[in-house]
C-alpha cells in the first residue's frame, strides 16, 4: 500500500472502528494510535516528495506537491497532539457528566472522520472532490460543536451549519464555472477536466477571463466563508467557542488552513489565466478587512474562547492578505505563518481548555490567578499569548515581520494599518490575559489533571522556528513558494 | 427569432426551466409547511425532467444518471425525510408569519434580473442551444439563498439550502452537460448526509429552544453577551455555566 | 370596393354578435355553476329575460342624483360596445382592427371603471363610496399586472395591435413559450379581479363585507341597471375572448369566406364554453378572500406577469 493510501485510509477506518468502541476507555488510546500511524505515513510521504518531486497517483486522482504535503504533515501532527490532549480531557468531561457514552462514541468517530476529510481535501487533484471533502469536513464537525447540547451550543452549531452551507454552495457554483470554462477550452470529451494538474496546464493558454473571474468571486465567497473572512465570519466565534476544547483546537488550527489552501489553489489557476492581479487584490482586501475588524472585536469579548477565535480570524486575514500580495517574500511569510499559527493556536486552545476546567467557567472576568493555582497552565497561557501576539523570539514574529517587509516592498501605505492592527490585537489579548493569568485566584480553586505535553511540544516548535528555521523546512517552504508565486524569495 | 427556431425538445427544456423558476418564487411566498415541501419536490421533478430532455437533445447518456440522482434525492428522499420530520415534530400544519411577502417576491425578481446580467457575460462560451437557461439556473440558486436568508422557520432554511444545491446542479447540467460522475455522486452523498443531519438538528433545536423559529436563536449574538461582573473583594466563583 | 363593404359589414356584424352573445355566456356560466352546486339551473337565456324585464321597468332616481348619474350607464355601455367592436371574435384582419390596440382596450376599461366609480360616489350613500374606493384599489393593483402581461405578448408579436398579434401567434404554430404560460396565468387572475368574480368579489352577493362592483351600482334600477349589467357581461366576455385569442387562437378565421367564418364561430363558441367551465370550477374550489388579501392576490398576479416578461427577455430572445 502506498503511503498516501495509508495516510488517508487509516483515519477513515479508525473513525469507523471508533464508532463502535468509542465509549470505552481504550478509545482514547486508539485515537492516539491512529494519529501516530497517520503522522508517520504523512512524514514519510513528505520526505519522498522532498526527494523526488511532486507525485501524481496512477489514477491521477491525488496529487502531492510541496504545497500540500507540508499541510498534510501539519494536519496529521496537530491531529496527533490534540488527540493526546483529548484523551484525559474527554475522560474528565465524561466524569463530570457533560458527555454521555453515545456522544463520546460520536466524538471519537467524527474526530477521525474529520481528519480524513481534511487529508482528502489536501491531497486530491480533483476540484470537485476537493469540494466534497470540504463539505464533509463541515458535516463531520457540526454535530461535535453541539456536543454539550446546551441551547448556546445548539445555536452555534446551527449557525455554523447554515452559514457554512450557504458559503460552500457558492463554492460549488464556482467549481461548476471553472469546469465550464475548462470544458470550452479543452473540449467536452475528456473526463479529466476538473483535475488541477490539467487545469494548471491549460490555464497557461488562457481560460476565458470573464468566466474565471466570476468563478473566483464565487469561490472566494464560498471558501472564504470557511476561512472566516469578514464579513462571512459570523459562525466562527460561536462554533469555536461552544464545542469541546479539542474541537476548537482542530477547527482553529486546521480547518481554516485547509480552506485557505483550497482558495490558494484556485488563485493559482486564476492568476495563470487572468494576467491581472484581480484575485490577489480581492484576497488582500478581504484579508485586510478581516485583520482589522477582528482585532477590534477582540477587545469586546467576555468569553475566553471567543476572544481567541477572533484572534484566529485576525491571523487568517493576515495570511490571506499575504497570499493576496503574491510576491515570493509574502508567500513565504504566509506559508510560515500558516504553520506557526496552527501550532500556537492549537496550543493556546488546549491551555484554555484546561484553564476553563480549572476555573469552572469560560468567562474572562471569572478566571483569575491561573499562575498561582497551577503554574503549568498559567505559564502556558502566558507564553501562548505572547507567541500569538507576535513577540520575538517566537515564530509568529518572524512570519509577521516577513509579511510586513513584503507589504512595504509592494504596498508601502498598507503597512500602517498592519502595524496598527498588530498593536490593537496585542493590546486586546494582553489586557484580557493579564487578568486571567495573574490576579488573585478565587478561594477554593484547585489544580486539575492537565496534560501539558502537547502545549510544550508546540511552543517549542514555534520557538525553534522563530530562532532558526531548519534548512529542510526552509527549502520545503521555498519549493512551495516557487510553486505558488513563480519565483524564489531567497 | 429566438425560441420559435428551436426544436420541440429544446422548447420543452426552456419551458420546464421557467416552471422550475416559478416554483422557486412560489416557495418564497409559501408560508405553510406541507405545500412548501410539496413545491420543493415539484421543483426537483421539473429539474430531473430537464436533465432527461438535455440528455435526449445533446446525446449525453450519463445525464440520465444525473436525472435519476436528482429524482431519487430531491423528489423522493429529501421531501419524504422532511415530511416525516414535520409529522414527528408535530408541525405539519404550521405556517410561519412572513412579513412583506410582496417585497420578498419583488426582491426575487431583482435577483432574476441580476442573474441574467451575470449570465450574459459567460453564455458566449457555451455551445448549447439552451444556454439561456444558465441565467435561470443562477436565478434558482440565488432565490434559494434568498429563501434561506429571509425566512424565519428552520425548515424553510433547510429547503432553501436544498433548493440552492438544485440550482447549482441544474447549472452544471445546462452549461457543461453535467459534471464528472464521481463529483456528482460525491455531491449527492454530501447532500444526503446534510439532510439527515438537519433532521437530527431539528430535534436538538426543538429540545433546546422549544421551537424551530430561527428568530429565537439569539443567545450568542454580540449584542446579547452578558455584561462583565464587577469583581468583589473576595473574588466571586460562579457555578460552572460553560466549561 | 365590394370586399371593403363586406369587410365593414362583417365588422359591424361581429360587434353586434359580440354584444348579443354576452348574456348567453352569462347564462351558460350560471347554468354550469348551478350544476356544480347541485341546484336546478335556470334556462340558458334567462339573462335575456332579466334584461328585457329591467328595460321595461320604470327608473327611480334619488333626489340628489346629478346628470352624471343618468349618463353613466350609457357611457359605460358605449365604452364596452367600442371595446367589443375591436376584439376579434370570429375573424382577424377586419377593418375595425385598425384601432384594435391593446392599450386602447385597457383605456376603454379604465374609462368605464372611472365613470362607474363616479356614479357610485354621486348620490352620497355609504355603499356607493365604499364600493368605489374598493374598486379603485383593486384596479390600481390589477392594471399594472394586465399591462405587463399585455406587453409581454406584444414583445413576442412585436406589435400591440390585437388583430396582428393574434395572426402572428396563429402563424407561429405550436411553440412552447413559458412567457405565454405565465402571462396566461397573470391575465386570468387579472380577469377574475376585474370582472368581479370569486375570489375577489362575489357576483351573487349583496352583503356589505363582500361587495365591490355591486356596491357601486346599488342605486341603479330599470333600464340603467339593464345597460350596466349588460356592460359587465360584455366585459367578462371580452376578457375571455382576449385569453382565447392570445393563447389558443387556432380556428379563428383569417379570410372572409363563409366556411372560414363558420369554423371560426364554432371554434370560438366551443372555447368560450370550455373557458366558462374552467372559471366555474375555479370559483367553486376557491373561497372569497378577505379584502385585505386582495393586494396579495394581485401582487402575485403582478409577479407572474413580471416573470413572464423576464422569461421572455432571458429565455426566448437571442437564441
Amino acid at each position: 500500500m502506498t503511503l498516501l493510501e495509508v495516510t488517508l485510509l487509516v483515519p477513515l477506518f479508525g473513525g469507523l472502528l471508533l464508532a463502535i468502541v468509542g465509549h470505552r476507555p481504550v478509545a482514547g488510546w486508539i485515537n492516539v494510535a491512529v494519529g501516530i500511524v497517520t503522522f508517520g505515513a504523512a512524514l514519510a510521504m513528505a520526505l519522498e516528495v522532498f526527494a523526488n518531486g511532486p507525485q501524481l497517483s496512477p489514477s491521477r486522482m491525488f496529487y502531492i506537491d510541496a504545497f500540500n504535503v507540508y499541510l498534510v504533515v501539519l494536519t496529521a501532527f496537530v491531529g496527533l497532539t490534540t488527540s493526546i490532549f483529548s484523551r484525559p480531557y474527554m475522560r474528565h468531561e465524561v466524569e463530570r457528566g457533560r458527555v454521555t457514552d453515545r456522544r463520546l462514541r460520536l466524538y471519537h468517530a467524527m474526530y477521525q472522520c474529520f481528519l480524513f476529510s481534511m487529508l482528502l481535501a489536501l491531497s486530491t487533484n480533483n476540484l470537485g472532490v476537493l469540494w466534497v471533502a470540504m463539505e464533509l469536513a463541515t458535516l463531520t464537525t457540526v454535530l461535535l460543536v453541539s456536543l454539550y447540547r446546551t441551547p448556546e451550543a445548539t445555536e452555534a452549531a446551527w449557525k455554523y451549519f447554515i452559514l457554512c452551507g450557504v458559503g460552500i454552495a457558492q463554492a460549488l457554483f464556482g467549481t461548476v464555472l471553472i469546469y465550464f470554462a475548462a470544458e470550452s477550452k479543452l473540449g467536452g470529451e475528456r473526463d479529466d477536466t476538473l483535475l488541477w494538474t490539467v487545469l494548471h496546464g491549460a490555464a497557461g493558454g488562457g481560460l476565458d477571463p470573464a468566466v474565471i473571474t466570476l468563478a473566483f468571486v464565487f469561490l472566494l465567497v464560498g471558501y472564504g466563508t470557511k476561512v472566516g473572512l469578514v464579513p462571512l465570519h459570523n459562525w466562527l466565534p460561536d462554533a469555536h467557542s461552544e464545542g469541546p476544547t479539542p474541537m476548537s483546537a482542530v477547527l482553529s488550527g486546521l480547518l481554516l488552513n485547509v480552506a485557505l489552501y483550497a482558495l490558494v489553489r484556485v488563485k493559482m489557476l486564476v492568476d495563470a489565466s487572468l494576467h491581472t492581479n484581480l484575485a490577489g487584490h480581492l484576497m488582500m482586501g478581504f484579508g485586510m478587512l478581516s485583520f482589522t475588524v477582528a482585532g477590534l472585536f477582540l477587545h469586546r469579548q467576555h468569553d475566553v474562547k471567543r476572544m481567541f477565535s477572533y484572534s484566529s480570524i485576525e491571523h487568517m486575514g493576515l495570511i490571506t492578505f499575504g497570499f493576496g500580495i503574491g510576491a515570493p517574500l509574502a508567500t513565504f511569510g504566509a506559508l510560515l505563518h500558516m504553520t506557526v499559527h496552527s501550532l500556537t493556536k492549537s496550543a493556546i486552545f488546549v491551555t484554555v481548555g484546561h484553564a476553563c476546567q480549572l476555573a469552572g467557567t469560560q468567562r474572562i472576568d471569572q478566571i483569575r490567578g491561573l499562575i498561582r493555582t497551577q503554574p503549568a497552565i498559567g505559564w502556558g497561557l502566558l507564553l501562548g499569548t505572547v507567541a500569538i501576539a507576535g513577540f520575538p523570539p517566537f515564530g509568529v514574529f518572524i512570519s509577521e515581520f516577513l509579511l510586513l517587509m513584503a507589504a512595504m516592498k509592494s504596498w508601502p501605505w498598507l503597512t500602517i494599518p498592519l502595524l496598527i492592527g498588530f498593536g490593537v490585537a496585542f493590546a486586546g489579548l494582553f489586557r484580557h490575559m493579564q487578568r486571567m493569568v495573574f490576579g488573585e485566584p478565587p478561594p477554593g480553586q484547585k489544580p486539575v489533571e492537565a496534560n501539558m505535553l502537547p502545549v510544550v511540544v508546540h511552543l517549542v516548535l514555534v520557538l525553534w522556528l522563530g530562532l532558526a528555521i531548519p534548512t529542510f523546512l526552509a527549502r520545503w517552504f521555498e519549493q512551495a513558494t516557487v510553486l505558488i508565486s513563480g519565483a524564489s524569495p531567497l | 427569432m429566438g425560441i420559435a427556431s428551436l426544436g420541440l425538445y429544446s422548447q420543452a427544456i426552456i419551458l420546464f426551466a421557467a416552471l422550475a423558476l416559478f416554483t422557486s418564487f412560489i416557495m418564497l411566498a409559501q408560508a405553510r409547511m406541507m405545500p412548501l415541501i410539496f413545491t420543493f419536490a415539484w421543483q426537483g421533478l421539473l429539474l430531473a425532467v430537464v436533465s432527461v430532455l438535455v440528455a435526449i437533445v445533446s446525446k449525453h447518456p450519463h445525464l440520465y444518471v444525473s436525472a435519476a440522482l436528482t429524482f431519487a434525492l430531491k423528489v423522493m428522499v429529501i421531501p419524504w425525510l422532511l415530511y416525516r420530520l414535520s409529522v414527528q415534530l408535530n408541525m405539519q400544519y404550521d405556517a410561519e408569519a412572513i412579513e412583506h411577502p410582496t417585497l420578498l417576491l419583488l426582491g426575487g425578481v431583482a435577483l432574476v434580473i441580476f442573474s441574467y446580467f451575470v449570465a450574459q457575460s459567460i453564455v458566449h462560451l457555451s455551445g448549447l442551444a439552451t444556454r439561456n437557461t444558465i441565467a435561470v439556473s443562477i436565478a434558482i440558486e440565488l432565490l434559494g439563498m434568498l429563501l434561506m436568508c429571509a425566512r424565519k422557520s428552520a425548515v424553510a432554511q433547510v429547503i432553501g439550502f436544498m433548493s440552492m444545491e438544485s440550482g447549482i446542479f441544474f447549472a452544471a447540467v445546462v452549461s457543461t452537460y453535467g459534471m464528472p460522475l464521481i463529483v456528482e455522486l460525491g455531491v449527492a452523498f454530501d447532500v444526503l448526509v446534510a439532510s439527515i443531519l438537519f433532521g437530527v438538528f431539528f430535534f436538538h433545536l426543538r429540545d433546546s429552544f422549544g421551537s424551530l423559529d430561527v428568530g429565537q436563536f439569539n443567545r450568542l449574538s454580540e449584542a446579547n453577551q452578558p455584561m462583565p461582573v464587577r469583581e468583589a473583594a473576595g473574588g466571586g466563583h460562579s457555578a460552572g455555566d460553560h466549561s | 370596393m365590394d370586399s371593403q363593404l363586406t369587410a365593414w359589414a362583417l365588422a359591424a356584424g361581429q360587434a353586434l354578435l359580440f354584444i348579443a352573445a354576452a348574456p348567453l355566456l352569462a347564462g351558460w356560466l350560471q347554468r354550469v355553476k348551478c350544476h356544480m352546486q347541485n341546484r336546478a339551473a335556470p334556462a340558458v337565456w334567462q339573462p335575456y329575460r332579466n334584461l328585457a324585464k329591467l328595460l321595461r321597468k320604470r327608473v327611480l332616481l334619488a333626489e340628489n342624483a346629478s346628470w352624471l348619474f343618468r349618463a353613466v350607464p350609457y357611457i359605460v355601455f358605449g365604452a364596452m360596445l367600442l371595446a367589443a367592436a375591436v376584439v376579434p371574435l370570429i375573424a382577424v384582419h377586419l377593418p375595425s382592427a385598425a384601432i384594435a390596440d391593446l392599450i386602447v382596450l385597457v383605456g376603454f376599461f379604465a374609462l368605464a371603471r372611472f365613470f362607474t366609480a363616479l356614479a357610485g360616489l354621486d348620490i352620497g350613500t355609504a355603499f356607493g363610496g365604499m364600493g368605489a374606493s374598493r374598486e379603485m384599489m383593486v384596479s390600481a393593483l390589477a392594471e399594472p399586472a394586465m399591462l405587463m402581461a399585455v406587453f409581454t405578448l406584444s414583445m413576442t408579436a412585436t406589435t400591440t395591435n390585437l388583430s396582428v398579434a393574434t395572426d402572428y401567434i396563429l402563424q407561429a404554430g405550436l411553440v412552447l413559450r413559458p412567457s405565454f404560460l405565465f402571462a396566461l396565468l397573470a391575465l386570468a387572475m387579472v380577469a377574475v379581479a376585474e370582472s368581479s368574480r370569486v375570489p375577489v368579489d362575489n357576483p351573487a352577493t349583496h352583503l356589505e363585507l363582500t361587495m365591490l362592483h355591486e356596491a357601486m351600482i346599488l342605486e341603479y334600477g330599470g333600464r340603467h341597471l339593464a345597460l350596466i349589467e349588460w356592460a359587465s357581461q360584455i366585459k367578462l366576455m371580452i376578457y375571455s375572448v382576449l385569453i382565447v385569442d392570445f393563447f389558443f387562437p387556432w380556428g379563428i378565421a383569417t379570410g372572409f369566406g363563409a366556411k372560414a367564418l363558420v369554423i371560426g364561430a364554432i371554434a370560438m363558441t366551443a372555447k368560450l364554453m370550455l373557458l366558462a367551465v374552467v372559471l366555474i370550477v375555479w370559483e367553486t374550489v376557491l373561497a372569497k378572500m378577505r379584502l385585505f388579501r386582495v393586494p396579495q392576490f394581485l401582487g402575485f398576479a403582478f409577479m407572474l406577469s413580471l416573470l413572464a416578461m423576464l422569461t421572455h427577455v432571458v429565455l426566448e430572445t437571442g437564441g
